[in-house]
């Protein structure tokens, strides 16, 4: 009694299981592929301006005098550098408060309909364009600005204003799943040691959380540090370390946005912007490293 | 549970777009004004099949958004009449366009400079290799804020200014306010041609000047920041902000055809070598009557056919 077709035949759970493997080995392989090619590129592109000997890496990143097509051209990115890191951390301070409280109402304070009301609010906050909250930043905040400080309106502070608005969303998210994936046994022995709900929240779910919002707030940065056409729009763009909030700045990716376009491929001034992207890739991977090490220290 | 946090969505989604319809007008507004900056990347291209032309083939171009909304809209009636070709248009900027065209990445490179002054030093080689096609001229005024109180200045005062020795309008003969410098980004073709014609000579950026690199965000910024100066192309200019006589000559399509007021350039569609039979055809088309005194005109450009001047590319203006 031999079954002979039996053999042949490949099962259909084992067909399954390898077309499965397959095509997954072919995304994962082909991800891979794609980020290194994009790191090799913006690399390669990145470096050339300190290869080819017209920039030095200290005048680039410490010079304070940007003027490619002067006379005598000069390469200082440290405006743009300087602009950025201001823009971030201001949207961070601005934003991070925010978010906490929304997430602690959500979860917290109203966890049923505050949750149910807040959440796709604040989700559709990250869906608007960012030429939408350039438009409003530069129609609503810059006036507002201009009015009530010295100054034109523009400036790192309109920047920040936006921004804060547009990291509001993944700083809250992930706040908000933070508090919600604490143990229910901590904030019970608190409450039973007849702390109040403020007490709680204050000396229990925050510090025990603390790293897990600390992720969603660097995480926030790393947004807000990318984030190029909004903050285009109303910062004013001038290739200085501005004296006030008040004052026309630059950040990285306003200046990159700003020239590429205009610069011709291999020339000195499209290779330095190139670097400023190198700056900001490699900014990217230090805020990730930011977030594993914050992962790490997760007491949950 | 997932059925109502949908409902909650919608609701929330109708909501907006029941706001943005509200305020309509102004949103229209606001879209329309960064027309200049955006990169509509494809033209909707037509797919009919039905042959009767001879010309069969693609173009692509690419380059200046400055140019791109002449080229899109000729391309369009190019293929209408020519069913068989395909022309791609695409933004990306004069420097990217040039780069393109002498990579030979593109058919047409849109540039608002001579390839000369992008593609110099070891890219010299290359701009030889381009041919240039200039189909239409752009003229570009200072412009101020309307309330600033100055109707004309002298090439010596914009130069004044824009190096940062005048630093308040009363010293033009203006109000007593702060000049605030809208620029235009250093790489920028527009700033390009305004300090060759307008001032003579390039300028370092100031601190705290603004620079906004799409024209009606200059506009705006301008209209809106008092004691703003800045420049726009013709085809920009309205009751918003106030436009400057340049040396007592007004900037108008009557004076920069007669070659009176100076500050303008031509648009260029540049080839690599000579175009082929397509390019050709559609660089010729461009040239016509028809689409020089139509499509150009309605545009807000001036027809390059009409100068009774021409330039060449160090700037030496000839009586045609």
């Amino acid at each position: 009694m031999r079954v002979e077709p039996k053999k042949k035949k490949i099962e259909k759970h084992h067909l399954e299981d390898f077309v499965g493997r397959a095509y997954m080995s072919f995304c994962v392989l082909l991800l891979i592929v794609i980020i290194v090619s994009m790191v090799y590129f913006v690399a390669s592109k990145g470096i050339s301006t300190f290869t080819s000997g017209d920039v030095k890496i200290t005048e680039f990143l410490f010079g304070t005098k940007w003027s490619p097509e002067g006379d005598t051209p000069s390469y200082g990115a440290f405006p743009f550098i300087a602009g950025s890191f201001l823009v971030t951390l201001i949207a961070a301070l601005i934003a991070s408060p925010l978010s906490i409280c929304a997430a602690l109402f959500m979860t917290e304070i109203v966890p049923g309909w505050g949750k149910k009301l807040l959440q796709p609010v604040i989700e559709l906050l990250s869906g608007i364009p960012s030429v939408v909250y350039g438009f409003v930043g530069l129609s609503v905040i810059v006036p507002f600005l201009r009015n009530t400080f010295p100054g034109q309106g523009i400036g790192v502070a309109a920047g920040a204003l936006v921004l804060s608005v547009m990291i509001l969303p993944t700083i809250t998210s992930v706040a908000a799943d933070a508090l919600a994936s604490l143990p229910q046994n901590l904030k019970e022995s608190s409450f039973a040691l007849g702390a109040t709900r403020w007490q709680t929240i204050a000396r229990v779910i925050l510090p025990t959380t603390f790293p897990a919002i600390m992720t969603g707030v660097v995480l926030g940065m790393a947004r807000a540090f990318g984030e190029a056409l909004a903050v285009q729009m109303v910062i004013g763009n001038a290739p200085f370390v501005p004296k006030s909030l008040f004052e026309s700045a630059s950040t990285l990716t306003s200046v990159i946005t700003l020239s590429m376009g205009n610069t011709t491929m291999g020339s000195p001034q499209n290779n330095a912007l190139w670097s400023m992207a190198l700056v900001l890739m490699l900014m990217t991977f230090v805020f990730v490293l930011l977030v594993r090490m914050l992962e790490r220290r997760n007491k949950i | 549970m997932q059925f109502r946090k949908t409902w909650v969505m919608a609701l929330a989604l109708t909501s907006v777009v029941a706001l943005s319809a509200c305020g309509n007008n102004n949103g229209g507004n606001n879209a329309a004004t960064n027309n200049g900056g955006t990169n509509a990347a494809a033209t909707n291209a037509p797919t009919e099949t039905s042959s009767g032309a001879d010309l069969s083939g693609s173009i692509l171009a690419s380059g200046s958004t400055a140019l791109q909304p002449l080229v899109e809209q000729v391309a369009e009636k190019f293929m209408e009449t020519n069913k068989d070709v395909d022309i791609q248009v695409q933004g990306g900027g004069s420097g990217t366009g040039l780069t393109q065209v002498a990579e030979k990445q593109v058919d047409i490179g849109n540039s608002d400079v001579f390839a000369e002054e992008k593609l110099k030093d070891a890219d010299a080689e290359k701009a030889k290799a381009l041919v240039d096609h200039q189909v239409a001229v752009v003229a570009i005024a200072a412009v101020s804020h309307p309330d600033a109180g100055v109707d004309s200045l002298t090439k010596q005062q914009l130069v004044d200014i824009f190096t940062g020795k005048v630093t308040n309008w009363k010293e033009v003969g203006g109000k007593d306010q702060k000049i605030q410098i809208i620029n235009r980004p250093s790489s920028s073709g527009t700033r390009a041609t305004f300090e060759g014609f307008a001032l003579g000579t390039k300028t370092e950026d100031l601190q705290g000047s603004i620079q906004e690199d799409s024209s009606g965000t200059v506009k705006k910024m301008i209209g809106e920041t008092p004691g703003a100066i800045g420049y726009l192309a013709l085809s920009y200019l309205d009751d918003s902000v106030k436009t400057l006589k340049y040396d007592g000559v007004e900037p108008s399509v009557d004076n920069v055809v007669s070659g009176k007021y100076p500050v303008w350039a031509y648009e260029h569609m540049y080839t690599n070598g000579e175009p082929n039979e397509i390019v050709k055809a559609f660089l010729d088309y461009i040239m016509t009557p028809e689409v020089q005194t139509g499509d150009v005109v309605e545009l807000g450009y001036i027809p390059a056919s009409q100068m009774q001047v021409s330039r060449d590319v160090a700037g030496t203006v000839t009586k045609k």
